[in-house]
This record gives structure tokens, C-alpha cells and sequence, in this order.
């Protein structure tokens, strides 16, 4: 490096008291203000929310400990049962069809098609739209009588029907739909570079024994793709529970609080309800949901490392 | 492993094809129906269906979209809000960009003892449900006077993107040998010496992912804004969730997409310009966090 001069030594060490001193405290002093940010952002503020589950606030936080009453009120609320089973039918399903249809175009797209990069470009442009975008356009497209419907109408079909949007019990399958929409994409990026790292002299020696193509991604492909397998997984479910953008254009929860899921819970009651504690208590819950999800997944993930 | 695949024949050539351009079409269709109904007249909307063209173009949902249209009980169109966006986004991107590169640095490079203890805190807070956070933040940035101001917003976008733009840089610097730093070190070069002529000039390919990232993310966060900023403080998605759900007067819906696509384009554009680096935040984003 022809910029790090060589100093005479004696200047070098003329300075080097002072100098060691600084350096020595430099590295920290430079990353002391994100300990310190997230340290109070994300650590401190995750506990203040902790004491405030406890707590009987309600339109301002307050400091009247009421023990572990708001959770029972929470278990005990028809909204958060309905809000917790969509989670559940929401998360299921935008897991599973993400990984299906992410899975199937990755390994469509790695038969040396032509304009795989446009196709790519294409796929996985959604995920670069803001949720409220995916959301206004989804409603658009649903609306129960100028949009699909109307459009099959014109095409011929007359007896279709499509009111899913309006409709409290099939209205959560809507926003499956746009979220599927928005997230497969990435899946088939992740498998896509996932497959293009398989050793091809496997695919070879397959061959020669006479395995058929279907047979040799079934058995042999795919179970080596297990670790990006998990990370999709992890993702989709991170993003399924923290879900909130997307309910909120396109239904806002409703008909009702059919399409409710715990962030759209979590915000009507802490911000709009005046239900502070009841809302901290919901919040905790979704954070001891990720919890359930991280803390296995990281230990695998070490003990994988460990065995490398 | 694409070289052995060759041997498939026609028709199943054909059927692959076949579903990939299906694919494209099915994620098409909604940016198409976007455009075509932004360019109609409402009477137009009415009569003819999502796909049909518009019978005679028009720009008058751009415009009342941007200048005139209702986002609540205020009626002066999308603009402010557009601009807030950017007010609010391009400080955020930098400042955490910057952080990050500094602590990426200092996580890779000059551990410490506990270095890799904080490098484990910020890995986790990655995962953390933001609602966890939302009203010890707000209940803060009333206290420091930042409720409901873009400051307040950028504080905030500061604060849970540099855990993610840290992961970034540390990653990509752990690759770089230390061997490099170790005979600058030896050569008497400090700390920032270090950092800017020898780091820097490698850390074009990170940068670019970190900026992008951090611009998608942040223009796009709908949560912190709706929690946090109001009236004319909000960014463009709250404006547009607004805009789509105020219910006075006959629904337009060619104002609808106009104003979705308005708050579409920047993060589109990015993404067309420099989707490469997007791809490569997406996946290292989801490999680390």
C-alpha cells in the first residue's frame, strides 16, 4: 500500500502514548452509539413493553400492575382467537404455496432457458412494491363487482361469482393471494441460487443410472437444498407474522375483524382502542412467536456449523 | 448444473416454456391492470373490464392524484407526501448506511472483547416483531418533541435498519483478509486510515446493496409511518392507504392506481436500474436475518 507511509521510527514512537490510547479506545467509541440506540431501541423498549403487559394502561401508559390479567383478557378475547386462527390458515398457506411455486419456477428456470435473467426480473419485481401498493391493486383487481368478476362477465363466463373480498369467511384467503403474489418470487430466488450451487457431476452419474429428471430433483436435489429450504421458511414466516401493511389495504381487518391478524390486533388496540396493555400483551405474544421460530433455528444452524 | 440438461426433448421443452411465461403473465397482470386504469376516465372504468384498454387515454387520474385528490380530510393530492417520503428516506438510507459501514468495520476487524456479544444483539434484532417497540418509541419521541415529525421518522428508520445494514458490511468484511489490515497496522496506519484506504475502495458492491436495501425498505414501511407521523408529516404509503380509504364521494379507482403507482415508481426504478444489488440484499438479508 503506497499510501501508509513508512514514518522515521522516532516520530512514530513520540506519539505512540497517546496515540495507543486512542486507537485502543476507537473501535468502541465508534460502534457506542448503535449499542447504544439498539441497546435502548430494540432491548430496553422490548422490556418496557414487558412491564406495561403487566399493567392496566389504557388510553396512557400507566404503572398499576394487574399480574398476568391482560394475557387472560387476550386468551379470553373472540377478536384475538380470530386474529391468532388466520395467522395460522394465513401463514400455512402463504408458506406452503410460496414454497411451491418458488420451488417449481427454480427448477423450470435452471433448464437453461433463454432470457432467464429477464424472466427472473420479472418474477421478483413484486417484492420491490411497497405492501400498500400490492394491497390498493389487489382490491382493485377483487373488487367484487368491477373487477374479476365483471371482466369474466365480459368474457363470457356470466355465472361467475367472485365476492371473496367481501365475504368474512373466505376474505383472509385474499390476502393469502396478494401476499403469494408478492412473496414467490424471492422463494425462487433463494432456490434458484441454491440449485445453481448443486455439484452437477451428481446430476451426471444420476443420469447414467438411468434416473429420470423428475426422479433425481426428488430424491436427490431437493433433500440437499434442506438449508435453504429452512431459511425460506424462516423468512416467509417472519413475514407472515409481522404482517400488518397488507390487511391493512385491503380490508383494514374487516368484514368485521375477519381478516384480523395479531400486528392489525396489536395496533387497533394499543393506537386506536385505548387498550394499552392489552395491545403490550399482544405484542409479546407475537414476540415469544418469533422466539419459537428463532431459537430453533439458530441452534440447528450452530450445531450445523459445528459439524462442518 | 444447467449443461447436463440439455437432453430433454421437444415437448417437454415446450410445456416448461410454457408454465415459465404463464408465471410471467400471472405477476404481470397486476402492474398491467395498474397502468390501463390509471389511464381511463371513471365512466370508462364502469363500463369496460380490467383488462380492456382505455377507450380514450387520459392523464386526469395522474393529476388528481398528485395535486387534488382526498387523502383524509386534506384535498391536495399525494405531492407532500411524495416529497416527505424522500425527505425522510434519503437521510435514513445514509445515515444507517454509514453506521453500518463503520460497525461492520469494527465487528470484523478491531473485535473486542464483548464485540462479538453485540455482533449476537444485533443478529437478534433483526427478528424482533417491531411491535414490540412501537409504543415505547412513541411514547419517547413525544418526550423529545420528534412525535409526528420526519426527524422523528428518520430517528426511528435509523434505529431498526442499522442492524440490518451492520450485518451488511460486517459480513463483507469478515471475507477481506486481515492479513491487509494487520501490515497497515504494522505500517503505522490508524484506525480511519485503515477504514478509508483500504476498506473503502473495496466496498463499492456493499455499498450499493446497503443503499438499496435501505431505500426499499424505508420508502416502503408502511407500519412506522401510520404509528408515528401524522397529517403532514406522513410518508406517501400512509397518504395512499389514506387516499384508497377515504370514502367521501364516488370512488375513483383510476386515482386509486395513479397515486399506487406514484408511490410505486421510485422503489421500481431503483430495482430495474440496480436489481442485481436488490437480489443480493434480499438473499443476504434472509441468509443473516
Amino acid at each position: 500500500m503506497e499510501h501508509t507511509q513508512r514514518r522515521p521510527a522516532g516520530v512514530a514512537r513520540a506519539s505512540s502514548g497517546l496515540m495507543d490510547g486512542l486507537q485502543r479506545w476507537l473501535p468502541k467509541l465508534v460502534v457506542a452509539p448503535t449499542f447504544l440506540l439498539v441497546g435502548i431501541g430494540i432491548y430496553g423498549y422490548m422490556l418496557w413493553t414487558g412491564v406495561l403487559s403487566f399493567t392496566n394502561s389504557s388510553f396512557l401508559p400507566s404503572y398499576e400492575f394487574v399480574g398476568l390479567e391482560q394475557y387472560a383478557k387476550l386468551m379470553e378475547s373472540e377478536r384475538w382467537l380470530v386474529a391468532s386462527w388466520n395467522l395460522a390458515i394465513f401463514g400455512g398457506l402463504f408458506i406452503g404455496i410460496c414454497l411451491l411455486i418458488g420451488v417449481v419456477l427454480a427448477i423450470f428456470l435452471d433448464q437453461r432457458i433463454r432470457q432467464e435473467g429477464a424472466i427472473r426480473t420479472i418474477y421478483l419485481y413484486p417484492m420491490a412494491l411497497s405492501m400498500i401498493v400490492t394491497g390498493t391493486v389487489w382490491r382493485w383487481i377483487l373488487n367484487p363487482s368491477l373487477g374479476l368478476e365483471k371482466l369474466m362477465h365480459d368474457w363470457g363466463w356470466t355465472s361467475f361469482s367472485f365476492d371473496w373480498l367481501v365475504d368474512s369467511d373466505f376474505a383472509i384467503y385474499t390476502i393469502v393471494m396478494a401476499a403469494v403474489w408478492q412473496a414467490s418470487g424471492f422463494v425462487m430466488a433463494l432456490f434458484l441460487a441454491g440449485l445453481r450451487g448443486v455439484d452437477s457431476s451428481i446430476m451426471r452419474a444420476a443420469r447414467v443410472d438411468g434416473a429420470s429428471l423428475p426422479m433425481i430433483y426428488w430424491k436427490i436435489i431437493l433433500p440437499s437444498l434442506r438449508p435453504v429450504f429452512f431459511s425460506s421458511v424462516m423468512v416467509l414466516a417472519h413475514i407472515a407474522i409481522k404482517s400488518f401493511d397488507l390487511v391493512m389495504a385491503m380490508t383494514s381487518g374487516g368484514p368485521g375483524y375477519s381478516t384480523d391478524l395479531p400486528a392489525v390486533f396489536m395496533y387497533a388496540h394499543t393506537f386506536t382502542r385505548g387498550q394499552m396493555g392489552l395491545g403490550s400483551a399482544s405484542a409479546m405474544l407475537m414476540l415469544g412467536a418469533i422466539l419459537a421460530l428463532l431459537v430453533p433455528y439458530l441452534y440447528s444452524e450452530l450445531r450445523e456449523k459445528r459439524h462442518d | 448444473m444447467t449443461d447436463v440438461v440439455r437432453t430433454g426433448f421437444r415437448p417437454s421443452r415446450i410445456a416448461i416454456y410454457g408454465v415459465l411465461l404463464l408465471a410471467c403473465l400471472v405477476y404481470l397482470i397486476p402492474l398491467i391492470i395498474m397502468l390501463i386504469t390509471s389511464f381511463k376516465t371513471p365512466m370508462d372504468i364502469r363500463t369496460g373490464n380490467l383488462l380492456a384498454l382505455p377507450t380514450d387515454w387520459t392523464v386526469m387520474g395522474w393529476t388528481k392524484a398528485w395535486s387534488t385528490a382526498c387523502t383524509g380530510v386534506q384535498c391536495e393530492g399525494v405531492k407532500g407526501y411524495f416529497w416527505n417520503s424522500f425527505k425522510m428516506t434519503v437521510p435514513a438510507v445514509l445515515i444507517s448506511t454509514l453506521l453500518g459501514a463503520f460497525n461492520g468495520y469494527v465487528l470484523s476487524k478491531w473485535k473486542f472483547k464483548g464485540s462479538d456479544l453485540m455482533f449476537g444483539m444485533l443478529l437478534f434484532g433483526c427478528f424482533v416483531p417491531f411491535q414490540v417497540v412501537l409504543l415505547p418509541m412513541a411514547a419517547t419521541l413525544g418526550k423529545l418533541g420528534l412525535a409526528n415529525t420526519t426527524t422523528g421518522l428518520v430517528l426511528v428508520h435509523v434505529i431498526y435498519g442499522v442492524a440490518f445494514t451492520t450485518l451488511f458490511f460486517r459480513n463483507y468484511y469478515v471475507a477481506i483478509p486481515d492479513a491487509l489490515v494487520k501490515a497497515a497496522r504494522l505500517d503505522g496506519a490508524g484506525f480511519f486510515t485503515i477504514f478509508f484506504r483500504i476498506l473503502l475502495p473495496l466496498s463499492t458492491p456493499i455499498f450499493m446493496v446497503s443503499l438499496i436495501w435501505q431505500f426499499t425498505q424505508i420508502w416502503n414501511d408502511f407500519l412506522f409511518g401510520v404509528v408515528f407521523a401524522s397529517g403532514d408529516s406522513q410518508p406517501i404509503t400512509v397518504a395512499l392507504n389514506n387516499l384508497v380509504n377515504t370514502s367521501t364521494g364516488v370512488k375513483e379507482y383510476n386515482v386509486d392506481m395513479a397515486a399506487a403507482m406514484i408511490a410505486a415508481l421510485p422503489t421500481l426504478v431503483v430495482y430495474i436500474v440496480a436489481g442485481k444489488y436488490f437480489i443480493r440484499g434480499l438473499t443476504a438479508g434472509s441468509v443473516k436475518g
